[in-house]
């Protein structure tokens, strides 16, 4: 199921936190109120961690990551990256990388399996990307923005894109991901769908104005009305089983 | 720009995203939201003017622009929606797309107007709306209506145009320029005169202005009076009434003139006996035997203002039997003439005796032998002008021509409507002055034939197309002078009140 959260009265929730399969990053705020909605949610399952990036709290829009691996900007102090590194899971891997687009969150748009990258982001940077975050890039736009990270969302299960983006477009892209895409919006109408909205295999956050719509046209693209972390356990377990067999 | 470049380009279609309120799918816009859904967010038209009233003044049907102006407009009128829409205050923040009236009852006394404004709302979309404003229609005499109510002869300017001649001539012409200027737009009431008009103006600023206006039409001179009607000595106001009393001169076109000495001497010993060819703001004079011609302004026409020797009332009418021309055609101040020697004698006497007269005229280029012509007769003339006596010796001729005649050809003509008409000022009669019905026809059918003969005097006024007119079939060859279709104006069909219009125009 998805959540509908505010952060310190700003529904652009994604821009305070970052979401993935393995860890959730909040931003510090003055009240616990956005913690606790997380750590209510995802608690029992990953863990939730609060940290500043280069001393803000836009933390969802400076770094990228999925389960495999968390990208941080040259601007994040080493002990904020020390944080970091002690508090994710061990198999984790925290790299800050020397990339002049500094707002990776906007730059980069990543589920488990493939990454869409900012048309001008570095070689270096793209090869970073595939390592640390064991996926593949490609360098895209979404309705004509550079800036994937942000006007598009998506998870291993589906995706949420930018609302002009064109059928052929859509086409594209989900032929690229491997995962079915939405044209829609968040925060009743907002555009820019990563702001508004942060998600993983099995639920999602978005914010406190997103309409009745737009949560159900998420909660059915992402799956979320079916999914459960145990779900995905079983049916991974079930695949590994059958490679095994 | 794509196929310019050659570059391969892939065809976008547009998708649907769905409604962020209501949910039905839609093309994705800057609000994505449905016009329905967008419409229920946002009124443009909030804080737009809804409801205001107006002031009317009942008497001359105009509307009340603040802070004194008054504007003439009927119900549904194009004006009247101008002027509605410009009291709608802050309809600059909106874009204005459509107005319409919406029908009401006239003495509903509530006038309402359908507007369609545009505007820019939630990121870039332009959302349309369209509301009623009502507009409350209340009764307020306009500041002129109610002093007219007050006393309805209320003047504080009159103009007294006066020419000392037994014709009207002048004014019949002076009628056309003021229409064709308009120049008497803003007099509350004109009222025809012994020997003149009197205009009434409202304002002194008209009054002058029109007197202005004549002083470039006319050679005139004029005084200004005033009187004390009222004055409050607290506030300092003073209330006059004002009259300018303005004299045209009585010379007139085609008139002989014997130039008294002095001026004669100043023009260059012209004349002494001379024709006056035209009268605008100066009078121009012509020497009919050398052909000379001198313009005379009104300042040094009312240094020695004299009087014609004879007038266009004196004319006489001759038969050309001979003529022999002097010169070439020579061009004096735009009209062309010919010295030329002819033999004439008047009509009354051809036929009887044997009366001729040997002269020299300067109309050698019109005149043939067998034609009429119109001219002083000088030998039959019992003169007794003061001037003329100061000149001893001076021998005059028998006969001076002053223009060609076409009374046989208009003759047969006679009866026919012309093809066209004038306008004419609506004028009050003095009832103490007893106008003479016939002689008044007779000199304004004079003045359509010179009108008719002369395209220079055409040339400041307006001639109307006359729809009763029918052109006969039958042309021959030669006919009288006429107006070219080519100058008449199409009238505009006002329908019934021709005078008043000319009124307002």
């Amino acid at each position: 199921m998805a959540t509908r959260l505010m952060f310190e009265n700003s529904c652009e929730i994604g821009v305070f936190s970052k979401l993935t399969n393995s860890y959730c990053l909040v931003a510090i705020g003055g009240s616990e109120d956005f913690y606790s909605t997380f750590e209510a949610e995802l608690g029992a399952v990953i863990p939730v961690v609060k940290t500043s990036i280069h001393g803000t709290r836009i933390i969802g829009r400076l770094c990228a990551g999925n389960k495999n691996g968390l990208l941080l900007p040259h601007t994040t102090t080493d002990q904020e990256l020390q944080h970091l590194r002690n508090s994710l899971p061990d198999q984790v891997v925290v790299q800050r990388i020397q990339e002049r687009l500094s707002a990776l969150g906007n730059t980069i748009a990543c589920n488990d399996h493939v990454a869409l990258a900012h048309t001008d982001l570095d070689r270096e940077t793209e090869d970073l990307i595939a390592d640390v975050l064991g996926v593949e890039v490609f360098r895209q736009t979404v309705a004509g923005n550079d800036l994937v990270g942000s006007y598009c969302s998506f998870t291993n299960r589906g995706g949420l894109v930018h609302p002009h983006t064109s059928i052929e477009d859509l086409d594209e892209l989900s032929t690229l991901l491997q995962v079915p895409l939405v044209a829609g919006t968040v925060n009743r109408g907002s555009a820019v769908i990563a702001a508004g909205l942060t998600a993983n295999d099995w639920t999602a956050f978005c914010g406190s104005d997103t309409s009745a719509t737009e949560l159900s046209v998420i909660e059915s693209v992402f799956k979320l009305r079916e999914a459960q972390p145990s779900s995905i356990v079983e049916e991974m377990r079930k695949s590994l089983i059958d490679s095994y067999v | 720009m794509a196929a310019e470049t050659g570059l391969f380009s892939v065809q976008q279609t547009i998708g649907t995203v769905l409604c962020c309120k209501c949910g039905i799918p839609m093309a994705p816009n800057a609000a994505n939201m449905c016009v329905k859904c967008l419409c229920s967010e946002v009124d443009i038209t909030e804080g737009l003017q809804k409801q205001l009233t107006i002031m009317h003044c009942p008497d001359c049907e105009s509307y009340l622009q603040p802070p004194r102006t008054w504007i003439k407009a009927q119900l549904e009128s194009k004006e009247l929606l101008t002027f509605c829409i410009k009291r709608l205050r802050n309809l600059n923040k909106v874009k204005l797309v459509h107005a319409e009236f919406v029908w009401t009852e006239p003495h509903s006394k509530r006038i309402k107007v359908k507007l369609k404004v545009q505007k820019e709302v939630l990121q870039g979309a332009i959302l349309e709306q369209s509301y009623v404003a009502e507009y409350v229609v209340q009764d307020h005499l306009c500041e002129s209506c109610s002093r007219i109510q007050a006393n309805p002869d209320q003047w504080v300017a009159s103009v007294q145009l006066r020419q000392h001649v037994p014709h009207r001539r002048t004014f019949f012409f002076l009628e056309q320029l003021i229409l064709k200027h308009g120049a008497a737009a803003s007099a509350i009431r004109i009222k025809q005169m012994d020997q003149g008009i009197d205009f009434f103006f409202s304002n002194r600023s008209h009054g002058v202005k029109f007197v202005e206006f004549v002083g470039k039409v006319a050679p005139i001179r004029s005084r200004h009076d005033k009187q004390l009607v009222s004055h409050d000595p607290k506030s300092n106001i003073h209330n006059h009434k004002h009259t300018f009393s303005v004299e045209i001169s009585p010379i007139c076109r085609e008139d002989l003139i014997c130039l008294p000495p002095k001026v004669a001497v100043s023009l260059g010993n012209l004349g002494p006996l001379v024709i006056c060819t035209k009268v605008t703001n100066a009078i121009a004079l012509l020497d009919p035997f050398t052909l000379r011609h001198c313009f005379l302004d009104a300042d040094q026409y009312w240094r020695t203002s004299f009087r014609s020797l004879l007038t266009s009332r004196q004319l006489v009418e001759y038969v050309v039997l001979d003529i022999e021309n002097v010169s070439t055609e020579v061009n004096v101040a735009g009209s062309k003439y010919m010295l030329a020697y002819a033999q004439v004698a008047r009509v009354s006497d051809f036929g009887r005796n044997d009366t001729m007269f040997s002269i020299k005229t300067h109309l050698g280029h019109i005149l043939n032998p067998g034609d009429y012509a119109l001219g002083y007769d000088l030998y039959g003339a019992n003169s007794n002008d003061m001037e003329l006596e100061k000149y001893k010796g001076l021998e005059l001729p028998e006969a001076i021509l002053i223009k060609k005649s076409y009374e046989e050809k208009r003759q047969r003509k006679h009866g026919k409507p012309r093809s066209w008409k004038l306008k004419s000022l609506s004028m009050d009669v003095d009832d103490k002055t007893k106008v003479d019905e016939n002689k008044m026809n007779s000199e304004y059918e004079q003045f359509l034939r010179d009108l008719e003969e002369n395209p220079d005097l055409r040339f400041n006024i307006s001639l109307y197309r006359n729809r009763e007119y029918q052109p006969s079939e039958i042309t021959d060859g030669e006919d009288g002078p006429s107006v070219p279709l080519e100058e008449l104006l199409a009238d505009l069909d006002l329908s019934e009140g021709e005078g008043d219009d000319a009124m307002n125009e």
